[in-house]
């Protein structure tokens, strides 16, 4: 739950525009956006994902380099992702 | 993959350790403590201390937000789940971590149901399909989780899903800071400042460390050439005769932080007059809890709770560890009796605790053990 895990905007719901979908590492879940209200937020754009929250904007780059650590962190990211993927956000 | 040759490109960690090396004055003794669990594993697993001169000692610190959480809250958690109705659920971090009576793990095989989820969001979820069932949230964390714990809260009133609860046991990093600041058993020269919770609360909070304590401070980045040229920072720094708060990190954390974060925080949130964390003990207005306006999501004021103070196992010196006094490999039980599959220890429980990166990277060679007690 401490790790920032990078992913990709995919797509921002019309009706809830604090829920994006959200590609981080091939799985795709609803991450809600809301505490990037005051950036501007555009499909395509990389963000830093704790607990299901965005918490910061972050280019392609620094993306990598994160995963990149993340992979090297070996069991606890992998239970990070196995949580990600039992997430039911919506 | 070039991307990320960029932050761990062999020759400029040797450069950069060239640069560090040249900084140092010979005979003095530099002692930096990295704050954040997360330096600590890249700490361990790149084997970084081996680019530093022998007289630059990096220190533990306590930012392990599950490393902290003491004994007492853990027993005061599996309490509320035993009350009629009740589904608590927590992150996967937490499940293994010791109360005086088992972990939530053991807690499960008895009579309880905490069930790990990804997201305080999962957990409101879990309150929607059981409308008949009260849902309690098991919130830890520092500044990073304390933002989504308070916008659960206010979606929660907004869509007024009132069988949900959280159990606020959020702390704040700067007050333990200071309590080591305060702490005579420790000397320090600098702090890497922590990498995550400061994209929330920014640069601007650490000021005091330099303007009061006279300490320079660098936001560090998690990965190996980030830790080095911090470390160069905060040593040209003291060469220099200056102390301030630098951001190494400034591509992830802005110099002010996440202002919506801190509103959400301050509107469903406040300071307690104290609380108490593992090792430190008690330290004052260093953990939040939930606003009076949101009493009806508070499980502190909706269940009984015996917030019994409970001390640590004796073996265990976990406290020492989170202080930097001791190093993991130097507490009695480390890699005996405690191991990550048996944790005494909280610091074992938790991949970012000091002692799990230490046990699971195996640096903790019998020759530095032996350098280090002087045998």
């Amino acid at each position: 739950m401490c790790l920032g895990i990078p992913g990709q905007i995919l797509e921002i719901s019309a009706d809830h525009p604090d829920v994006a979908k959200v590609d981080v590492s091939g799985v795709r879940r609803a991450i809600n956006i809301g505490l990037l209200s005051e950036e501007e937020v555009v499909v395509g754009d990389w963000i830093l994902i704790h607990v299901g929250f965005a918490l910061s904007k972050i280019d392609e780059k620094e993306a990598q380099a994160a995963l990149e650590f993340l992979e090297g962190i070996g069991q606890a990211y992998a239970d990070e992702m196995a949580a990600l993927q039992g997430s039911m956000i919506e | 993959m070039r991307f990320v040759d960029e932050y761990r490109d062999a020759e400029k960690a040797r450069a950069l350790a060239a640069k560090i090396a040249g900084l140092c004055e010979p005979g003095r003794q530099y002692k930096f403590m990295e704050v954040c669990g997360g330096h600590t594993h890249t700490i361990y697993k790149h084997g970084l201390e081996d680019y530093l001169p022998a007289n630059v000692t990096l220190v533990h610190g306590p930012g392990c937000p599950v490393c902290v959480i003491p004994m007492g809250r853990v027993d005061d958690a599996i309490a509320i789940a035993r009350q009629p109705d009740v589904i608590m659920t927590s992150f996967g971090d937490m499940m293994r971590v010791p109360g005086s009576n088992g972990s939530f793990f053991d807690s499960n095989a008895a009579d309880t149901d905490i069930r790990m989820v990804y997201s305080p969001l999962d957990a409101l979820k879990i309150a929607k399909r059981n409308p008949d069932k009260r849902v309690v949230f098991m919130a830890i964390g520092f500044e990073t989780t304390a933002p989504s714990t308070a916008m659960t809260v206010l979606r929660a009133a907004a869509e007024k899903v009132d069988n949900f609860s959280i159990f606020c046991n959020h702390v704040t990093i700067i007050p333990a800071i200071k309590a080591i600041l305060d702490s005579p058993d420790l000397r320090l020269d600098g702090f890497l400042g922590a990498g995550h919770v400061s994209t929330i609360i920014g640069c601007r909070p650490y000021e005091f460390v330099a303007a009061r304590y006279g300490k320079p401070v660098v936001v560090a980045g998690f990965e190996p050439l980030d830790i080095l040229q911090s470390i160069y920072q905060l040593l040209l720094q003291l060469s220099e005769g200056r102390c301030a708060v630098e951001n190494q990190y400034s591509r992830v954390v802005p110099w002010y932080g996440n202002p919506k974060a801190l509103e959400v925080i301050q509107e469903t949130m406040a300071l307690r007059p104290y609380f108490e964390w593992r090792g430190l003990g008690f330290i004052s207005h260093s953990a939040l809890q939930v606003r009076e306006a949101y009493a009806a999501y508070d499980a502190e004021r909706l269940f009984h709770i015996p917030g019994v103070r409970v001390a640590d196992p004796k073996a265990c010196q976990c406290g020492e560890v989170l202080k930097g006094v001791l190093k993991p490999w130097e507490c009695k039980v480390f890699g005996t009796a405690c191991t990550p599959e048996t944790p005494i220890g909280t610091c074992m429980v938790s991949s970012e605790g000091a002692c799990a990166a230490y046990y699971n990277f195996g640096r903790f060679s019998r020759d530095r053990v032996r350098a280090a007690s002087g045998a």
